[in-house]
């Protein structure tokens, strides 16, 4: 059997010493290609979680392997760049750099990872034609489109750009924190749909955070953080273990 | 290499507001730049108002004092020197030429001097310039007078214009040498120096309008007229002050100390170069306010780059969590913004060099016509270089402060994007 693309054990995580844990996760597993609806209420730590699996934060106790690897014993450096090199991450908002046209912006990730960018040339001859193939697919083709400032995007468009960025170079696991907040119903779906079957085309794992319950039907595997989480901060009750 | 060209790219984003720091460094720069090079220019220049004599002799009193009334014709000499005294300095062997002073009446609140045609050889200014003639020709005859250019240019007087000395040395004057006009003959460049202010005669003109007066008020019943003066004599009894120049500049100790220790009269000689330090040194007040006024533009401007930094970096939090979710490291967001403050205040730098330098090439005629002052700008001096280099120790020091916020920002923002 292949390793999990992602699995934490006995995780626990808060943000400040002396607050209670936000996170108490005693297991979580994802396989690869595996696709995710994380739900959860607000102040849950959906985010928070998420922070933890990018290797932003790290955990004060247990293990958090990402493809075998366990991402919380590795160094500050290494982390950055194992996160460089193996996740796509999407963003509620904001995902692009105002200063950098479209397709600027899709090929960042191959600018901070030489393994992704081999990959991106090793499937689609160079990283500029993989942009544009995953642009295409996500519905955004139009010459004059790419080389736009991405201000001059509509929201709906920015988070298409994010999503096409975050599959540059086939990273392993795709993370997306409410990625279709900003989006209007009917967009919501086109967009689960787009990001969902190019992540299943790409081979890419996909951990999808939303409240929306209307899109969790869109996936294989749905849960609530109240499943896995333990802690128990949001009751106020002030566990400090 | 890679966040070193997104950096440049966002910094060009946000070049409106970097634009007005730059230009905020700049013109600090240009001005404590400038400031500095003034000074020293000034110094120099003021140190120079007299060069080439060696020794200026007076009656005894302060060498500051005798400084101030036989250069800048500032004050009254305590007492005069005899001719005797003068004729005893001007044989000395030591002594290659004596040039008499002779100070006490003026035009209009513009001193008079008295004294001979070789105060136009030997007067030295500026880096060994001589005096020079901007039209007409030196004095010859008793009422012959020459004009230092500001005398000239404010009270309108040129070439061939009688003019009437007052006695005394007041604004509103006194009693006037009517009966002796003076006729200007030329007017002297600017120099930058008192020479500017001062209308120039001879040392007999100066005898000729005093022969019929006696404590400072014309005797009564005698009056002496300007043609019959022609034939007396009129070498005077006294001068004010002697600029002296010797045969050996290593001989000047000896012939002050000489000098100063004449048991016939009490005299007094001083080195003028040395006694113009003391007198700059005087004013050092006024010099370290003016640097201090220029070390605090400097510091506003490096306060308008941290508030520009600071502002900034909220701007530019997605910005940098968006770059650490990419994979930057926290080091490289720290680095990115002390890497920008630093760029700005090298831009800024070169931007204030330039600028003085455009400056000092516009105004340099202006410099040196009104105040004799020559400014050269290149090479920067070490002193100068010292500045830029606590101005860039500066644009570090400013960074460290936002680096440091956006550094924590990286390490504790986690996922959220926040505004
Ligand atoms: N950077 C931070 N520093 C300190 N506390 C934080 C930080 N980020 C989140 N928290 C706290 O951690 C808890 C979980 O926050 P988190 O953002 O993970 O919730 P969430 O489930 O993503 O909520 P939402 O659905 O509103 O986005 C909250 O109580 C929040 O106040
Ligand atoms: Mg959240």
């Amino acid at each position: 059997m292949t390793a999990p693309v992602l699995s934490l054990t006995d995780v626990t995580f808060r943000w400040q010493s002396g607050l209670p844990d936000v996170l108490s996760v005693p297991a979580f597993q994802m396989q690869p290609g595996e696709r995710v609806f994380l739900a959860g209420p607000s102040g849950s730590g959906k985010s928070t979680l998420l922070s933890l699996v990018a290797g932003i934060a790290t955990p004060r106790t247990g293990h958090i392997q990402v493809l075998g690897q366990p991402l919380s014993q590795m160094r500050g450096s290494a982390r950055d760049r194992f996160r460089a090199d193996q996740l796509g991450i999407i963003f509620q908002m904001f995902n692009l750099l105002p200063y950098l046209p479209v397709l600027q912006n899709v090929l960042l990730p191959c600018r901070f990872s030489r393994a992704r960018r081999a990959r991106a040339i090793a499937r689609d001859g160079s990283v500029e034609a993989q942009a544009r193939r995953l642009l295409g697919a996500l519905g955004l083709d139009a010459d004059d489109l790419l080389r736009r400032p991405v201000t001059a995007l509509s929201v709906g468009q920015q988070q298409r750009v994010a999503a096409a960025r975050a599959l540059m170079g086939a990273p392993a696991l795709v993370i997306a924190d409410e990625p279709t907040s900003a989006l209007d119903a009917d967009r919501r779906l086109e967009f689960v749909d787009l990001l969902s079957s190019e992540c299943d085309a790409s081979g890419a794992a996909l951990l999808f955070v939303s409240h929306d319950q209307t899109l969790a039907s869109h996936f294989p595997r749905r849960l609530s953080l109240l499943d896995i989480n333990q802690a128990d901060a949001q009751s106020g009750s002030g566990v400090t273990p | 290499m890679t966040v070193l060209s997104l950096a440049r790219r966002s910094l060009w984003n946000r070049r409106g507001t970097a634009a007005l720091v730059v230009c905020s460094v700049a013109l600090s720069v240009a001005l404590l730049l400038g400031v500095e090079r003034l000074r020293t220019e000034a110094r120099e220049s003021f140190a120079n108002t007299l060069s080439g004599v060696d020794l200026i002799v007076g009656a005894r009193s302060g060498p500051i004092n005798l400084l101030l009334y036989s250069v800048f014709r500032l004050g009254d000499p305590v007492n005069n020197v005899s001719w005797a005294s003068y004729e005893r300095i001007a044989e000395h062997p030591q002594v290659a030429w004596t040039v008499p002073l002779s100070l006490g009446d003026s035009l209009r609140g513009f001193p008079v001097l008295g004294t001979t045609q070789a105060y136009f050889t030997h007067y030295r200014y500026g880096r060994d310039q001589s005096l020079a003639l901007a039209r007409g020709e030196i004095f010859d005859g008793i009422f012959d007078a020459v004009l230092g250019a500001e005398v000239a240019r404010r009270l309108g007087y040129d070439l061939g214009d009688e003019i009437v000395l007052a006695h005394g040395t007041g604004a509103v004057s006194l009693t006037q040498h009517d009966d002796k006009p003076f006729r200007v003959v030329g007017v002297l460049e600017r120099t930058g120096t008192p020479v500017d202010n001062t209308v120039h005669i001879s040392l007999e003109g100066m005898e000729a309008i005093h022969v019929d007066w006696r404590g400072g008020a014309p005797i009564p019943g005698l009056s002496i007229s300007a043609e019959r003066v022609q034939s007396m004599d009129l070498t005077p009894d006294s001068i004010t002050a002697v600029m002296v120049g010797l045969t050996s500049r290593r001989a000047v100790f000896q012939v002050q100390r000489q000098i100063n220790t004449d048991r016939d009269e009490a005299l007094m000689a001083i080195m003028p170069g040395l006694t113009l330090q003391q007198l700059w040194d005087l004013m050092r007040v006024g010099e370290n306010a003016l640097l201090a006024v220029s070390a605090l533009v400097m510091l506003v401007a490096l306060t308008v780059m941290l508030t520009a930094l600071l502002t900034g970096l909220n701007e530019r939090r997605r910005e940098m969590a968006l770059l650490r979710a990419l994979g930057a490291r926290p080091w490289q967001i720290f680095a990115l913004i002390i890497g920008e403050s630093l760029l700005l205040s090298i831009l800024g730098a070169l931007l204030g060099v330039v600028l003085l330098q455009g400056l000092a090439l516009g105004a340099s005629g202006w410099l040196s016509g009104q105040l004799g002052l020559t400014v050269t700008l290149w090479p920067p001096t070490l002193h100068e270089m010292k500045i830029l280099a606590i101005l860039f120790a500066g644009g570090i020091l400013v960074g460290l402060w936002p680096a440091w916020r956006a550094y924590r920002n990286a390490l504790t923002d986690g996922m959220a994007i926040r505004m």
